[in-house]
């Protein structure tokens, strides 16, 4: 290829290894900015093949990864650098979180590239790929290029909606064989206890979110969180306080040193709205709060706010979105 | 064995921050701090000598004059020294430049471990755990939640959404560390005392063999070409529960489209 048109995109997948739909999000993003390359782990079988090639996947590198199947992060950020390095690759796109950070970290150092972390958007310019960011907290917006190198950017989940491709045709599968380092294969998995699934959607992937902070009192209360959730059919979310105080589970909290949602509706009870938790939901289309401090930061940010209890309020609230669904 | 913690001075995360005509954090004129993320690396460094294990603790910071503030915070709490990169050259560097100097302060000093936050404060990036290890050639296990040494590795307890995992690594290693491994020391007045007796070793670029042409602004792999204040959402109305709390906010999202 003479002209840097291929756009790579690293393929994440669930437990039962089916494409995220992070993944399809990147590749949804790839088509604006070239031709979509999906980079592969964990086998291509044809269900995973077709659903890239749904969302405009032309090329699916799939990599041979028997000798490293433990260890993913340096192996993954390895099979990026061979095929970047390769050439004719506009950009690299991962997305945002700890193992997506980690390859792409590594991605960087590995080609000497730019890299820009967290974008919400990303957009072809006169003089490159331009990235839009949420910076400060969220505060601030920056919209900047990589100069240098192929640009490595990792995006932000729901920053993209996923939309299948106009015209998706049968994509070229290609296995990749990667002469993978001995640092690639030197850290191991001694034990691993998969956790027991919710029956929630995903944090990351829910339409409404459901959060709850020191405000709810103890583990139990977080029930009243929950059943709102499910009457809604959204995901529970909790500040950093309330996991704090383990009475909810740490993978649950939306802050920044947690997860950063951007829902059509998120629902807060009894968080107060510190800068770092709205960090990580400000994003969010439509913001409801229940607090019982009139005072609280979180209503300068709420659509619709209701200073009270939120051990009266929400129980009314489940029972009223029931009744009215009939 | 020596163990080797980044540490970053940054800025107040609820003061106000502005910027300069070219982009940067104007990073004088607002107070600073050791970043509280860095503080969870210091304090599992120090957890890990305190539980036995035969260490020295070297705090590395690459910063500005006041960043030592941030390494004496680190000694307060218990590291050993302090390593300041201190260089003019350095003002605008991005994570690239970062990491190739901090990775070669790291090597300098010679290290078993080195123990990260999971992510700075101010920039956010969560990178540069991954981009010092690349550059330093060993393995990585990130994001932890408990952290622990013996017989010649480092071994992490990792809590993803989908499982809790084990992971270990022969050293050398780097790891990072999460905010959920266990609060931070506040260190007693006598520590702190303490702490000003403590060595701080000062380098620049040319004590690193690194050329100024490698780092700061114009060295940038990437540009900022537009930075503004994030739109402010459109108020809202608040009510106060007079028992109709949950009618109103339920009319509220039927208006919306939610039920």
């Amino acid at each position: 290829m003479s002209q840097a048109s291929e756009v790579l995109v690293l393929v994440e997948r669930t437990e039962t290894g089916a494409v995220r739909k992070a993944s399809l999000e990147l590749l949804t993003l790839a088509r604006r900015l070239g031709t979509p390359a999906a980079v592969v782990f964990g086998g291509a079988d044809d269900a995973v093949v077709a659903s890239l090639a749904e969302y405009g996947a032309a090329t699916v590198h799939a990599v041979d990864d028997s000798a490293v199947a433990d260890n993913p992060v340096v192996p993954k950020a390895e099979a990026l650098a061979q095929l970047a390095g390769r050439g004719g690759v506009a950009a690299v796109l991962v997305t945002s979180g700890p193992e997506g950070k980690d390859v792409a970290g590594r991605l960087a150092v590995a080609l000497g590239s730019g890299i820009v972390t967290d974008a919400v958007d990303v957009t072809p310019g006169p003089s490159g790929l331009s990235v839009t960011q949420s910076v400060v907290a969220g505060a601030w917006v920056a919209v900047s290029e990589v100069v240098r190198g192929t640009p490595v950017i990792t995006v932000r989940p729901n920053a993209v909606s996923a939309e299948p491709a106009p015209a998706a045709g049968a994509p070229t599968v290609e296995t990749v064989s990667v002469p993978f380092s001995p640092v690639a294969t030197a850290a191991t998995v001694v034990s691993r206890k998969p956790k027991v699934a919710s029956g929630r959607p995903e944090l990351l992937d829910a339409a409404v979110v459901v959060a709850g902070g020191r405000g709810v009192g103890s583990a139990d209360g977080f029930g009243v969180i929950e059943s709102v959730a499910d009457v809604l059919g959204g995901a529970v979310g909790a500040s950093r306080a309330a996991t704090d105080l383990d009475w909810y589970a740490h993978e649950n909290q939306i802050g920044q040193t947690g997860k950063t949602v951007a829902p059509q509706l998120y629902i807060a009870g009894g968080i107060s709205g510190a800068i770092q938790h709205r960090a990580g939901m400000q994003g969010s289309k439509t913001i409801v709060a229940v607090n019982k401090d009139p005072k609280a930061p979180i209503f300068t940010i709420a659509d619709f706010g209701v200073v009270g209890d939120l051990h009266t309020v929400l129980p009314q609230l489940t029972e009223e979105i029931g009744r009215r669904r009939g | 064995m020596k163990i080797v913690v980044p540490v970053k001075y940054v800025p107040e995360p609820t003061a106000t921050w502005s910027f300069g005509a070219d982009l940067l954090l104007d990073r004088g004129a607002v107070e600073g701090r050791l970043s509280e993320l860095d503080e969870y690396a210091v304090e599992q460094a120090v957890r890990l000598v305190e539980g036995g294990l035969d260490a020295e603790i070297v705090a590395v910071t690459v910063g500005p004059a006041k960043a030592t503030d941030a390494l004496r915070k680190a000694l307060a709490m218990g590291a050993t020294s302090g390593v300041h990169v201190l260089d003019e050259a350095m003002r605008g560097s991005d994570a690239l430049a970062t990491s190739l100097v901090l990775a070669a302060a790291i090597r300098r000093t010679g290290f078993d471990l080195v123990v990260c936050g999971m992510a700075s404060t101010d920039a956010e990036m969560s990178v540069l755990p991954a981009m010092v290890a690349a550059r330093l050639e060993v393995p990585q296990v990130t994001f932890a939640a408990a952290l622990s040494v013996s017989g010649g590795a480092v071994t992490i307890r990792r809590d993803s959404d989908t499982a809790s995992e084990e992971i270990t690594a022969p050293l050398p290693a780097l790891v990072s560390v999460t905010d959920q491994t266990g609060e931070a020391r506040y260190p007693a007045f006598k520590a702190i005392m303490a702490s000003k007796k403590k060595p701080v070793t000062t380098l620049s670029l040319a004590d690193l063999g690194i050329a100024p042409t490698y780092v700061g602004l114009a060295a940038a792999a990437t540009r900022i070409r537009s930075l503004a204040p994030r739109p402010p959402r459109q108020a809202g109305t608040v009510v106060v529960d007079e028992g109709d709390g949950a009618t109103r906010i339920a009319d509220f999202l039927a208006a919306r489209g939610f039920i």
